[in-house]
C-alpha cells in the first residue's frame, strides 16, 4: 500500500485518494487502516453539531483559523446527507470556508452520509483516524444538520460543540433527552439575534436542573459552558476557543482522555463486527432466501423474529 | 466502477450570481453523484485546491463574465500541476463561439451554453469519467 507512507510524509494528493478508498471501503482501505493505527491518537478530535441552518460551518471556519493563528494544523470533515431515493448528494460546506482557501496547514474534505443515519457517515470515524495520523493536531468535525438524535458525534469526538440558534424551540426542548446531553460547549450562534439571550438562558437552566441527577458516564465536574457567538463577524469565537482549550485541559487531568479513547476503541470494534457479521451472513444466505422471507412476512405468513432465527441457524 | 462519481461546482472569476451553477449541481445530485459546490468569487488556485482535497472526477466551471480565456486555462494548468490530469473539465456559460474550439484545445471536455438541457449535461460528465 504504498499511499500510507506518502500520507506520513504530508502528501495531500495521497491523502485525498486514501480517504476516497476508505469510502469506498474494501481490503485495501482495511490494509490502510491497519498500517495508520499506530500513528493515531494525538490528533483533539471536535465535533461540531446541530440544526440545520444554526451556523456550524460558519464556526467551524472560524474555529479553524482561530486554531491556525495559535499554530495548529486542522483537518476538517464536514458531512452533508446522502439523498435516499437517488444516492447523490449536495456537498456545501466548502462555500463558508473560502477563508481557509491556500493554507497548507488546513484540509477539507466533504463526505456524504452515504445511508448513514446517525449525522456522521459510516467511514466518518476511519477518516478522521487518516486525518490524525497524517499529523493535524486538531480535527474538526462538522455533521449534518442534525434534530434530536443524531449524536454518534459524540462516539467519534473528544469534544462536542452543540450549536443551538435564537427562535427554534421553547425551554421545554432543552430538557429532551438526546442532543442537549452530549454537549461538552453549548453554542448560541447568531447572538445578534432577538431571542438569543433567552436561548441561553433556558439552555442554562436545563444544565442546571440536570447537574443534580447526572447519570453514569456524564461526568458532574465537568459543567457544559453556554457561550455566545456570531460566528459571522468572529464575535465570541475565541471564547469558544478557550472553552475547547478548557475541556481537553479537564479530559487529560481527570484521566477522561484515556476513559474515550477506550470507549471509542470499544464502540468501534462492536461497530466493525457488527459490519463484518452481518455482510458474512448476507453472503452466506444469498439475496434470494433475503427477498423470500421479505414476501412471507409481507404476507403475514412469518414474522420478523422467526425469519432471523432461520435464517441464522440455517446459513 | 461501484464508487460515486465525485464533480466539483465552482464558480471562477468575478460574476455575481450563480443559479446556472446550482440547477447544475443539482442536477448531478439527483443523478446520483457526490457535487461539492463551492459557491461565488473562487480562484483557480482555490478550484484546483479543492479539487485536489475533495478527490473529484470532474470540475464544472461556470463563467458568465467574459473572462473564461483567462480563467479556464489557468485552472487545467492548474490541475496538471498538481497531478489531476485525470481530471475531466467541463465549462458551462456564455461562451462565444469562436472560443469553443481554443477551449477544447486547452483540454476542456465540453462547453455547456444556455439552453443545453440538464440530461446532456448529465451523460456528458457520465461518458467523460467512464472512460478514465
Amino acid at each position: 500500500m504504498e499511499l500510507v507512507p506518502r500520507v506520513l510524509e504530508g502528501d495531500r494528493r495521497a491523502l485525498a485518494r486514501l480517504i476516497s478508498l476508505i469510502e469506498d471501503d474494501g481490503p485495501p482501505a482495511r490494509e490502510a487502516l491497519a498500517a495508520l493505527h499506530p500513528h493515531t491518537g494525538r490528533a483533539h478530535v471536535i465535533g461540531v453539531t446541530g440544526a440545520p441552518g444554526t451556523g456550524k460551518s460558519t464556526l467551524v471556519n472560524e474555529l479553524a483559523k482561530g486554531f491556525r493563528r495559535r499554530g495548529a494544523t486542522v483537518g476538517i470533515v464536514a458531512v452533508d446527507p446522502t439523498s435516499p431515493f437517488t444516492g447523490g448528494a449536495l456537498l456545501g460546506d466548502r462555500v463558508r470556508m473560502r477563508d481557509l482557501a491556500g493554507d497548507p496547514g488546513i484540509f477539507i474534505r466533504s463526505m456524504a452520509t452515504r445511508g448513514s443515519l446517525g449525522g456522521l457517515a459510516r467511514a466518518t470515524g476511519d477518516v478522521v483516524r487518516v486525518l490524525d495520523a497524517a499529523g493535524f493536531a486538531v480535527v474538526l468535525v462538522e455533521t449534518v444538520g442534525v434534530g434530536q438524535a443524531e449524536v454518534d458525534i459524540a462516539r467519534t469526538a473528544h469534544t462536542t460543540i452543540v450549536v443551538e440558534a435564537p427562535g427554534l424551540g421553547d425551554d421545554v426542548q432543552a430538557l429532551k433527552a438526546g442532543l442537549m446531553e452530549i454537549a461538552d460547549i453549548l453554542v448560541v450562534n447568531k447572538a445578534d439575534r432577538p431571542g438569543a439571550a433567552q436561548t441561553a438562558r433556558a439552555l442554562e437552566i436545563a444544565l442546571e436542573l440536570g447537574r443534580n441527577n447526572a447519570g453514569p458516564g456524564k461526568d458532574a465536574a465537568w459543567r457544559p459552558p453556554v457561550l455566545k457567538t456570531i460566528a459571522l463577524d468572529g464575535s465570541g469565537v475565541a471564547e469558544v476557543l478557550e472553552a475547547i482549550a478548557a475541556h481537553r485541559a479537564y479530559l487529560e487531568s481527570s484521566g477522561l482522555w484515556a476513559h474515550r479513547e477506550r470507549a471509542r476503541a470499544r464502540d468501534n470494534l462492536l461497530r466493525a463486527l457488527e459490519e463484518e457479521l452481518l455482510g458474512r451472513l448476507l453472503a452466506g444466505v444469498g439475496e434470494a432466501a433475503i427477498e423470500d422471507w421479505v414476501d412471507r412476512i409481507a404476507r403475514r405468513e412469518a414474522d420478523v423474529y422467526t425469519a432471523v432465527q432461520s435464517l441464522i441457524e440455517n446459513r | 466502477m461501484g464508487e460515486r462519481l465525485r464533480v466539483l461546482i465552482a464558480k471562477p472569476g468575478l460574476d455575481g450570481h450563480d443559479r446556472g451553477a446550482k440547477v447544475v449541481a443539482r442536477a448531478l445530485r439527483d443523478a446520483g453523484m457526490e457535487v461539492i459546490y463551492t459557491g461565488l468569487r473562487q480562484t483557480p488556485e482555490m478550484i484546483v485546491e479543492a479539487a485536489l482535497q475533495e478527490d473529484v472526477d470532474a470540475v464544472g466551471l461556470s463563467i458568465l463574465s467574459g473572462a473564461h480565456m483567462t480563467l479556464v486555462p489557468r485552472v487545467i494548468q492548474g490541475l496538471r500541476e498538481a497531478g489531476l490530469d485525470h481530471v475531466k473539465v467541463f465549462v458551462g456559460g456564455i461562451i462565444p463561439d469562436e472560443d469553443v474550439s481554443a477551449l477544447k484545445e486547452a483540454g476542456v471536455e465540453a462547453i455547456f451554453g444556455p439552453g443545453t438541457s440538464t440530461l446532456t449535461i448529465v451523460e456528458a460528465v457520465r461518458r467523460a469519467c467512464s472512460e478514465g
